[in-house]
C-alpha cells in the first residue's frame, strides 16, 4: 500500500515539525554522548505520538501497512536532523526480515512490538571482515535436539549492545557460499551471548561486537527455511540501504541548506561570500547532487513496492550514488562555512562524520557499482 | 517516473510501440539509430520522409491540444513516446526544433492566426525550423542582441548575424530575437519573429566544427523581410517570449535525446565486452557510475517535468545532469577503446561514431546555456543567493 502524495506532504510536514523542534543540533550532541547513543523518551514520544515505528509493519500486526517509499521518507527527514534512533535498525532491517521471513509466531510476537515502540531489534550480518556478501558470514550453527546452537563474533553491528532481539546470520557447520545460511532470533539476554558497543568516529549511530559463544536457541527461532535464508537477507538489505540511501539524501540536503543558509549571513570585503560565484557554483553543485540523490532513493523505493525485477539494481545505485553525495556535500558544507567549519559547536562535522560512517554501511559506493556491473552483463 | 503503467498508459503504450515497430522493422528499417545530434547530416533526405510518416500517423506532436491535430498527450505518456521510440530505434528527429520549441511558443504565446499558420507545416514534417538565437556578442549574454528589425509597411526589415544555427540551411523558417524597440530599457526592447530562410536577404555560411563538420551556421540578415504579423507575443515582448522556448527546451524536447542515450550507453557496453575491457575493475566501476548517472539524466527529467512549474531551478539542474553525462559517456567510450580509439574511420578526417560523440558531446555543456550559466540560475532561482550584476 502507498500513501497519497498529499498524505506523503502532511506526514512531511509532521515529521519536519517534530524533528525541528525536538532534534536540534544540541539535542544530537547530547544523545551522542550517553551510552545508549539515543533518548529513549523521544523514541517513546516518535514511537507512541507519532507512529513512526508502526508506518511498514503489516495492518495485520498493529502497523500502517505503508511501502517503502513512505519508510524513505521518514529516513530523509531523519537524515536532514542528523536524528540518533533505533529507527534503521529496528524497524527496517529488524522489521522487514520478521515481516518477510517470520513465522506467524514470530510475527505475532515481535511486529506489534516493533510498532509500538517497545522492542527494539537489529541485524548482526557483518563481521570481522565488514563484508556484506555471503562469504563474510562465518559465524556457525549446528542442529542439537530441539535447539540449535550458534557460534562466532559479530561486528560493526548497528544498536548491536542495546537492541532487545538480534536476528543473527550464520551459516551451518561445514557449508560455504550462500548456501547454508541461516536467520536467527536471538534475544538480548540470551545465555552466551556477549556485547560491547564500539567507539565509532561518528556518534550518532551506534555499532557493536557481539560474540556468541555457545547460544542455545529453540527452533522456533529460525527465520525462513533452514539454510536458504540469504535471498530474505539479500532482501532485507536492499531494503536498508534504499532507507539509509534516503537518510544520505536527506543529509545532504541539509548539509546545502546549512550551507546557504550561513553563506549569506557571513560578510568577507563587504559582501555576503554567497554573493561570490565562486560560492555560489559550488552551492548549485551541491544541489544538482541533492536532487539526483532523493531521486535514486525514491526510485528504489518505488521499485521496491511496485515489485519491480530492477529493485536491486536501483537499491544499489541509491546506495552508490547517495554514499558519494553526501559525503560531498557534507565536505562542501565544512569547507564553505570556513573556519566556523571546523569547530565542534557547528553543525557540518556531524553530517561530515555521519556521511563517512553510512558510506561504509552495508557496502560502500564501490562495492555497490560491482554488483550493478554484474546486473548489466560485464 | 512509475515503474508500471496505468491500463491507459499501458494501451497508449502498446498502440506506440506496434506502430514504431511496424514501421521501423519494415519500410523505415534503414533510418534506424541514424542522425541525431551531431549527426544532422546523416541520412537527411530520408528522415524527412520519415518525419511526414510520423506526421500523418499521428504520431508528431502527440502533447497538443486535439484541436490542434495533437493527441492531448499526458506526461506519462510523452515520457513512454520517447522510451518506445529509443526501444525502437528511432531515428534524430529533422521536426524536433519545430515539434520541441516552435510549437510550445506559439502555443502559449502565439495568436490563433499563428497556430492555424504554422502548426500544420510542423505537425506534417512539410517545415522545419531553425533557432536564431545566439550572436557573437550574445552568447551568455543572450539579451544583448545586435540584430534590428523594423516596421516598414506591413513588414518588419531584418538586419543582423546569428550564430550556432543548426539546420540553417535545410529549414523553411527561423525564429529570431532581434531589436525592435530600440529606445526601450532592456528586456523590453525585443521581439520573437517567425522569419522565412528561403528570401534574398538571408545569407547562410557553415561553420566547420572542431569535428571537422558543419552542423552549425552563420546566418546573416541584410534587409531580410517578414509580415508583421509575424511577432509572436506582441512586439516588446521577446524576452518573455524566448524564455518560455528555453524553458521548453530545457523541459520535454530534450527528453527524446535523453531516452536515446540509453543507446549510446549500449554501444559502449557491447564495445566493453568485446574488447575486453568489461573485465578491468576499474572499468567495471566507470560503466556502472555511467549507468547510475544515465538512470539520474532520466528520473531528473521526469522530476523536471512534473514540478519545474513550481520549483526554479530544476530545469537547469536537468541540464547540467544531462549535458555531463553526454560528455562524460563521450570520454568514456574512449577511454573503452584504448589505443583504438585513436583511429578514424577513414582519411582524410572521417570519424567513428565514438569520435564523433566524444568530440561533438564538448558542445552540450556550452550550448542551450552552458554549465556555468546553469549554475547562476540554480544559485539564484533556486536556493536565493545574491543575483550577479546586470548591466
Amino acid at each position: 500500500m502507498s500513501a497519497s502524495a498529499e498524505d506523503r506532504a502532511l506526514f512531511r510536514d509532521s515529521a519536519r515539525q517534530f524533528l525541528t523542534d525536538n532534534a536540534t543540533g544540541a539535542d544530537v550532541r547530547r544523545w551522542m554522548a550517553t551510552d545508549l547513543g539515543y533518548d529513549q523518551e523521544v523514541w517513546g514520544r516518535v514511537a507512541g505520538e507519532l507512529g513512526w515505528p508502526a508506518l511498514p509493519v503489516p495492518e495485520d500486526y498493529g502497523g500502517l501497512g505503508l511501502g517503502l517509499r513512505e519508510t524513505a521518507l521518514l529516513m530523509e527527514e531523519m537524515g536532514a536532523a542528523c536524528f540518533c534512533s533505533p529507527f534503521l535498525a529496528t524497524v527496517v532491517l529488524a522489521g522487514s526480515a520478521i515481516a518477510l521471513g517470520g513465522t506467524e509466531e514470530q510475527k505475532g510476537e515481535y511486529l506489534p512490538a516493533i510498532a509500538g515502540g517497545e522492542l527494539t531489534a537489529t541485524l548482526a550480518l557483518t563481521e570481522k571482515s565488514g563484508r556484506i556478501d555471503a562469504d563474510g558470514i562465518a559465524a556457525t550453527y549446528a542442529a542439537d535436539g530441539d535447539f540449535y546452537v550458534l557460534n562466532g563474533a559479530k561486528r560493526f553491528v548497528i544498536d548491536g549492545a542495546s537492541a532487545g532481539l538480534l536476528l543473527v546470520a550464520a551459516r551451518k557447520l561445514g557449508t560455504n557460499g550462500e548456501a547454508g545460511v541461516s536467520l536467527f532470533a536471538v534475544p538480548g539476554d540470551a545465555e552466551g551471548l556477549a556485547r560491547a558497543a564500539l567507539p565509532t568516529l561518528d556518534q550518532t549511530r551506534r555499532q557493536a561486537d557481539v560474540t556468541l559463544a555457545d547460544v542455545r536457541v529453540p527452533k522456533s527461532a529460525l527465520l525462513g527455511e533452514e539454510g536458504n535464508a540469504w535471498a530474505l537477507i539479500s532482501q532485507v538489505a536492499d531494503r536498508g540501504i534504499t532507507a539509509l540511501a534516503a537518510e544520505q539524501a536527506g543529509g545532504a540536503r541539509r548539509c546545502l541548506q546549512l550551507t546557504v543558509d550561513y553563506i549569506q549571513e557571513r560578510v568577507q570585503f563587504g559582501r555576503a561570500i554567497g554573493s561570490f560565484q565562486a560560492i555560489k557554483h559550488r552551492c548549485a553543485d551541491m544541489m544538482v547532487k541533492v536532487e539526483s540523490a532523493l531521486a535514486a532513493a525514491n526510485a528504489a523505493a518505488d521499485a521496491a513496492d511496485a515489485g519491480d525485477p530492477l529493485f536491486p539494481m536501483y537499491a544499489a545505485m541509491a546506495k552508490a550514488y547517495c554514499s558519494e553525495a553526501f559525503f560531498a556535500c557534507a565536505g562542501e558544507a565544512i569547507q564553505l562555512h570556513g573556519g566556523v567549519g571546523f569547530t565542534w559547536e557547528y553543525e557540518p562535522h556531524l553530517f561530515f562524520k555521519r556521511a563517512r560512517a553510512s558510506a561504509a554501511l552495508m557496502g560502500d559506493a564501490d562495492y555497490h557499482r560491482e554488483r550493478i556491473a554484474v546486473g548489466l552483463g560485464l | 517516473m512509475s515503474t508500471t503503467d496505468s491500463p491507459e498508459d499501458a494501451a497508449f503504450r502498446a498502440e506506440a510501440r506496434e506502430w514504431l515497430t511496424a514501421q521501423l522493422e519494415g519500410p523505415f528499417a534503414h533510418v534506424r539509430f541514424r542522425g541525431g545530434p551531431g549527426e544532422e547530416e546523416d541520412a537527411f533526405e530520408e528522415r524527412v520522409v520519415w518525419e511526414k510518416a510520423m506526421g500523418a500517423a499521428g504520431w508528431t506532436g502527440i502533447s497538443w491540444p486535439k484541436e490542434y491535430g495533437g493527441r492531448a498527450a499526458t506526461l506519462s505518456q510523452q515520457v513512454i513516446f520517447y522510451q518506445e521510440y529509443a526501444r525502437a530505434g528511432g531515428p534524430g528527429r529533422v521536426g524536433h526544433i519545430g515539434e520541441g520549441l516552435v510549437a510550445p511558443t506559439i502555443l502559449a504565446f502565439g495568436s490563433e492566426e499563428q497556430k492555424q499558420r504554422f502548426l500544420p507545416g510542423i505537425k506534417n514534417g512539410t517545415e522545419l525550423w531553425c533557432q536564431g538565437y545566439s550572436e557573437p556578442a550574445a552568447g551568455s549574454d543572450l539579451a544583448n542582441v545586435q540584430t534590428r528589425a523594423r516596421l516598414e509597411g506591413d513588414e518588419w526589415v531584418i538586419d543582423g548575424q546569428k550564430v550556432w544555427t543548426s539546420l540553417a540551411r535545410t529549414a523553411g523558417w527561423c525564429f529570431v530575437i532581434c531589436k525592435t524597440e530600440p529606445d526601450a530599457p532592456r528586456y523590453r526592447n525585443l521581439s520573437f519573429l517567425l522569419v522565412k530562410m528561403d528570401q534574398p536577404g538571408v545569407t547562410i555560411k557553415p561553420i566547420i566544427q572542431l569535428t571537422g563538420t558543419s552542423e552549425f551556421n552563420e546566418v546573416f540578415f541584410d534587409g531580410a523581410r517578414a509580415p508583421a504579423e509575424n511577432v509572436v507575443g506582441g512586439a516588446g515582448n521577446g524576452w518573455k517570449v524566448a524564455m518560455g522556448l528555453l524553458a521548453f527546451e530545457r523541459g520535454a524536447s530534450t527528453l527524446g535525446q535523453q531516452i536515446g542515450f540509453e543507446n549510446e550507453f549500449k554501444e559502449i557496453l557491447e564495445a566493453a565486452k568485446a574488447n575486453g575491457k568489461a573485465s578491468d575493475p576499474i572499468m567495471r566501476q566507470k560503466l556502472a557510475q555511467a549507468w547510475i548517472e544515465l538512470q539520474l539524466v532520466r528520473l531528473n527529467a521526469v522530476t523536471n517535468l512534473e514540478e519545474g512549474t513550481t520549483r526554479p531551478g530544476l530545469a537547469a539542474v536537468n541540464k547540467i545532469c544531462w549535458a555531463t553525462w553526454h560528455r562524460h559517456a563521450g570520454e568514456l567510450a574512449m577511454e573503452v577503446m584504448g589505443a583504438d580509439a585513436e583511429i578514424c574511420a577513414a582519411p582524410p578526417y572521417e570519424l567513428t561514431r565514438f569520435q564523433n560523440r566524444f568530440l561533438f558531446s564538448r558542445s552540450d555543456t556550452i550550448y542551450g546555456g552552458t554549465n556555468e550559466i546553469q549554475r547562476n540560475i540554480i544559485a539564484e532561482q533556486a536556493l536565493g543567493l545574491p543575483r550577479e550584476p546586470r548591466p
